[in-house]
């Protein structure tokens, strides 16, 4: 669905003109209009060099940016990351399959049950598992409850960089509800691990169902008085249109996902385009923005969240009762009553806790739209229990790497919004 | 960095130039009281475990209620060191920097636990527990701990504050690192990071 | 089998050296030499429309004769269909290849990341740096296998190197075109850049 602006904010600044009345003076962007630094006296040429971070409250994590000032003109912005590099494909080669699995929590932690998700589904493609009916939709609600999250995680997190506080403490608060959730079903708030080889690690509790129809119609409401408080707000806005613009060519040729590539018009979802867990059956709308500045990347991930909220509906409507694991003794723990009491699953569960899930040999790379764009993992295995490589391709990585162009000639305040619009989670990025 | 004198071992003695009295322990109690009751944390945020802290901040867990809304981003005006999340060795010099331009008194609560001990993560990038790098008061565990537990944390480090008494100038003595460039010495370093638990059987590879 | 291999195969004959499928995807495995050419062809075709790089990284196996892989995930956004290119580069010659980052801006930290943790060279590459190790980092490279997960210097060691590192020599004159304001930098700064700022760890004062 194409994203139409209802309200546009023309920038500029207010000078004085011949007869002594005030003249708005547009701000062009990178060099299209006049800008209101050309009209301002030579002051002197000198750039300063400036160190944003690693430990800084705006760079949303521990990013650093080196940015070259012309005054409070960005000439040139360098990203250093690596300060949260922990070493997780490295230590992924010394784990179980299974054991991976509460490692990809820490990675983006903010959605850490999509990430659970697209692991389980990309060793089950190695291992061409086909999980049960009951498990996908249960995952489905998995991928949005992150989406919903993340997003609102984001819109917090926006807000104290562009000013607006209170938003922080209402998302804050709804995603309360959802920890609730989480905890409910997996036992932890934030790192749920939620997901095994071929199945789930538990079922939903009961109340499950109504407690999210109940969430689901709170956050309708805050997203309702977030978008009055925010969406046409002449500062929101203001600090927003026209800033970090990305045409969409620009955007595919440096690989971006997510609400960053569709902001800038192209129509690339993952969850239409490559469809996983009968995405293709569900009813929904994916935004396009038009011009690829902040403001629209906003309103792609705002629609995002209300959108999720609709494919909650549909999911949990078709909700079927069943087993949540495949019957496949390969990947999945057998119960434990037959563990107990028949011998062969006995051994199924000795082979299983003992060696692993042994994978046969092949790669596979698989994807998922998680929140902040392409989330693929690639697996490499050898037919052991461990994998030879497995690599993560990081949507807030090659995102990031598109800040340089993003903030030529922005102003410093500028690059913050920027930073803020591209959602960064440096677990993903350095991982 | 000016005169440095290591701190005297003073093993539980109080070294005072006026003894202890009725005044001295009712001053103790006025500053640590004020100290314990507005710490400002100094949020070095780097993981998972910054997110619950954050929502440790927001409105259900609130931590204002203990002195600490001021979330101080510099560490000139900042009381205590929350290191939350894991600590790379790309990020210690840092962390190492932002503890020096601290003033005293100053602590640190060293939450979660790949800043205790390195968690999870026992590979080539990751410091094994901040206080390799820098002295630690409170070490919250949990992964990540719970609001709940980060404001047991806390409350005991209030706890430890309204322990302390102005008569003991080794409390504060500013603890910088060595000619080595470390804070321990080497062996106390390869002790503390030795290996534990899960860590010990998981190096191999096939 | 996407019919993209054969399409290939008959462009540019022997250069492809090799088609495999796996889990449903087709992997083609081409000359390193022209890589670059194959990248472009397979983006610029009309039929072929390759123009999204979904991902650059690289496979060490555990068999020590293996090669060493390079990966190009690529996508076309118009046909929604994925290719895999593989450049194999054997261990006994030095590991280069030709950067795309002419093509694709996106293989720029990719192609980073992937010398910082394989010591993968890309000939032609803007700035090859590491990227999330600090770059100053003398252990190797991380990812090989013959890489000990707890790297090779004691934990001591590490934590000395650490906590010596600079936090601000990162910086490089053609990187930051900071030459105006050379003259403001601090004294220690301009030191270091006149030497190089992959400049050395200072050794322990009390030790050798």
């Amino acid at each position: 669905m194409a994203l139409k602006r209802t309200l546009d904010v023309a920038l500029g600044t207010t000078t004085l003109d011949e007869q002594g009345r005030p003249r708005t003076v547009p701000l062009g962007i990178q060099g299209s209009g006049a800008t209101a630094l050309e009209d301002a006296p030579e002051l002197g040429g000198e750039h300063m060099l400036l160190n944003i971070g690693p430990q800084h409250p705006a760079t949303h994590g521990v990013l650093r940016l080196v940015v070259e000032l012309d005054g409070e003109a960005v000439v040139r912005v360098v990203p250093h990351v690596g300060y949260l590099h922990s070493g997780f494909e490295k230590l992924g080669e010394y784990r179980h399959y299974n054991q991976i699995i509460p490692l990809t929590d820490r990675m983006d932690y903010l959605a850490p049950m999509a990430n659970n998700v697209c692991l389980a589904m990309a060793v089950e493609k190695l291992m061409g598992l086909e999980i049960t009916e009951r498990c996908k939709v249960l995952r489905v609600i998995a991928c949005e409850i992150s989406r919903i999250i993340s997003h609102l995680v984001w819109l917090g997190t926006t807000g104290i960089d562009i000013g607006a506080f209170t938003p922080f403490l209402w998302m804050f608060q709804e995603r309360e509800k959802f920890y609730n959730l989480q905890e409910a079903w997996t036992g932890a708030r934030l790192t749920t691990s939620m997901t095994r080889i071929g199945g789930l690690m538990a079922d939903i509790p009961d109340g499950f169902e109504d407690d999210l129809r109940t969430i689901l119609r709170s956050l309708l409401k805050v997203m309702a008085e977030v978008d009055r408080a925010l969406t046409r707000n002449g500062i929101w806005a203001g600090r927003m249109q026209g800033i970090g613009a990305l045409t969409g060519e620009e955007a595919i040729n440096m690989s971006l996902s997510g609400a960053m590539l569709r902001a800038s018009g192209v129509d690339y979802d993952v969850r239409k385009d490559r469809p996983y867990l009968d995405y293709e059956t569900y009813d929904f709308e994916v935004p396009i923005g038009e011009h690829g500045d902040v403001y629209d990347r906003y309103l792609v991930r705002f629609e995002e969240t209300l959108q999720a909220i609709r494919i909650f509906e549909q999911a949990l409507d078709r909700l079927p009762d069943g087993p949540i694991n495949v019957d496949d003794h390969r990947a999945i723990l057998p119960p434990k009553h037959a563990a107990m009491t028949s011998m062969e699953s006995m051994i199924h569960h000795f082979k299983q806790v003992m060696e692993g899930v042994q994978v046969p040999a092949g790669e596979a790379y698989f994807s998922i739209e998680s929140p902040k764009g392409e989330l693929g993992y690639y697996f490499v295995s050898d037919g052991t229990a461990k994998p030879v490589r497995w690599r993560v391709r990081p949507p807030t990585f090659i995102n990031l790497s598109a800040l340089p162009k993003m903030s030529e000639g922005h102003l410093l305040s500028d690059l913050i919004a920027i930073n803020a619009s591209v959602d960064i989670v440096m677990g993903e990025v350095d991982r | 960095m000016g005169v440095i004198t290591k701190p005297e071992p003073s093993a539980g003695r109080v070294v005072s130039q006026v003894s202890p009295n009725w005044l001295t322990t009712r001053l103790d109690f006025l500053v640590n009281w004020a100290r314990s009751n507005s710490m400002w944390p100094m949020p070095f945020g780097t993981a998972c475990c910054a997110i619950e802290f954050m929502a440790t901040a927001a409105s259900r867990y609130d931590i204002s209620r203990f002195g600490m809304e001021r979330m101080s981003f510099s560490p000139r005006q900042a009381d205590v060191l929350l290191c939350a999340g894991r600590l790379p060795f790309k990020l210690a010099p840092v962390i190492r920097r932002i503890y020096d331009q601290m003033p005293q008194p100053k602590w640190v609560i060293s939450m979660g636990a790949c800043a205790s001990s390195g968690g999870i993560f026992d590979n080539y990038s990751m410091v094994q527990g901040i206080d390799t790098v820098v002295p630690v008061d409170v070490y919250v565990p949990g992964c990540p701990p719970r609001p709940e537990g980060l404001l047991y944390g806390i409350l005991l480090l209030q706890k430890k504050i309204r322990g302390e008494t102005l008569a003991d100038p080794a409390i504060r003595i500013e603890q910088t690192l060595d000619e080595r460039g470390l804070r321990l010495a080497p062996d106390r370093i390869d002790e503390l990071s030795e290996p534990f638990g899960n860590s010990i059987h998981q190096t191999r590879s096939a | 089998m996407n019919p993209s291999a054969e399409t290939l195969q008959r462009q540019f004959g022997s250069a492809i050296r090799r088609v495999t499928e796996s889990c449903d995807r087709t992997i083609v495995y081409v000359d390193g030499d022209r890589i670059r050419e194959i990248l472009a062809w397979l983006k610029d075709d009309p039929g072929e429309a390759y123009n999204y790089l979904v991902d650059i990284t690289a496979v060490e196996y555990r068999e020590a004769g293996l090669p060493i892989e390079v990966v190009y995930e690529l996508f076309s956004l118009g046909r929604k269909v994925p290719l895999r290119v593989k450049v194999t580069l054997p261990k006994d010659q030095p590991l280069e290849v030709d950067s795309v980052v002419p093509l694709w801006a996106g293989a720029d930290w990719l192609e980073r990341e992937v010398y910082d943790m394989f010591g993968i060279t890309f000939r032609g590459h803007p700035d090859l740096r590491r990227i999330l190790m600090w770059e100053t980092y003398a252990e190797g490279f991380p990812l090989r296998k013959d890489f000990p997960l707890r790297g090779r210097f004691s934990r001591s060691e590490q934590v000395r190197q650490a906590l010596n590192a600079h936090p601000e020599a990162h910086y490089s004159l053609g990187e930051l075109g900071i030459a105006e304001s050379y003259h403001e930098l601090p004294e220690d700064m301009r030191e270091r850049l006149r030497r190089g700022e992959r400049g050395q760890i200072a050794a322990p004062k009390g030790e050798r």
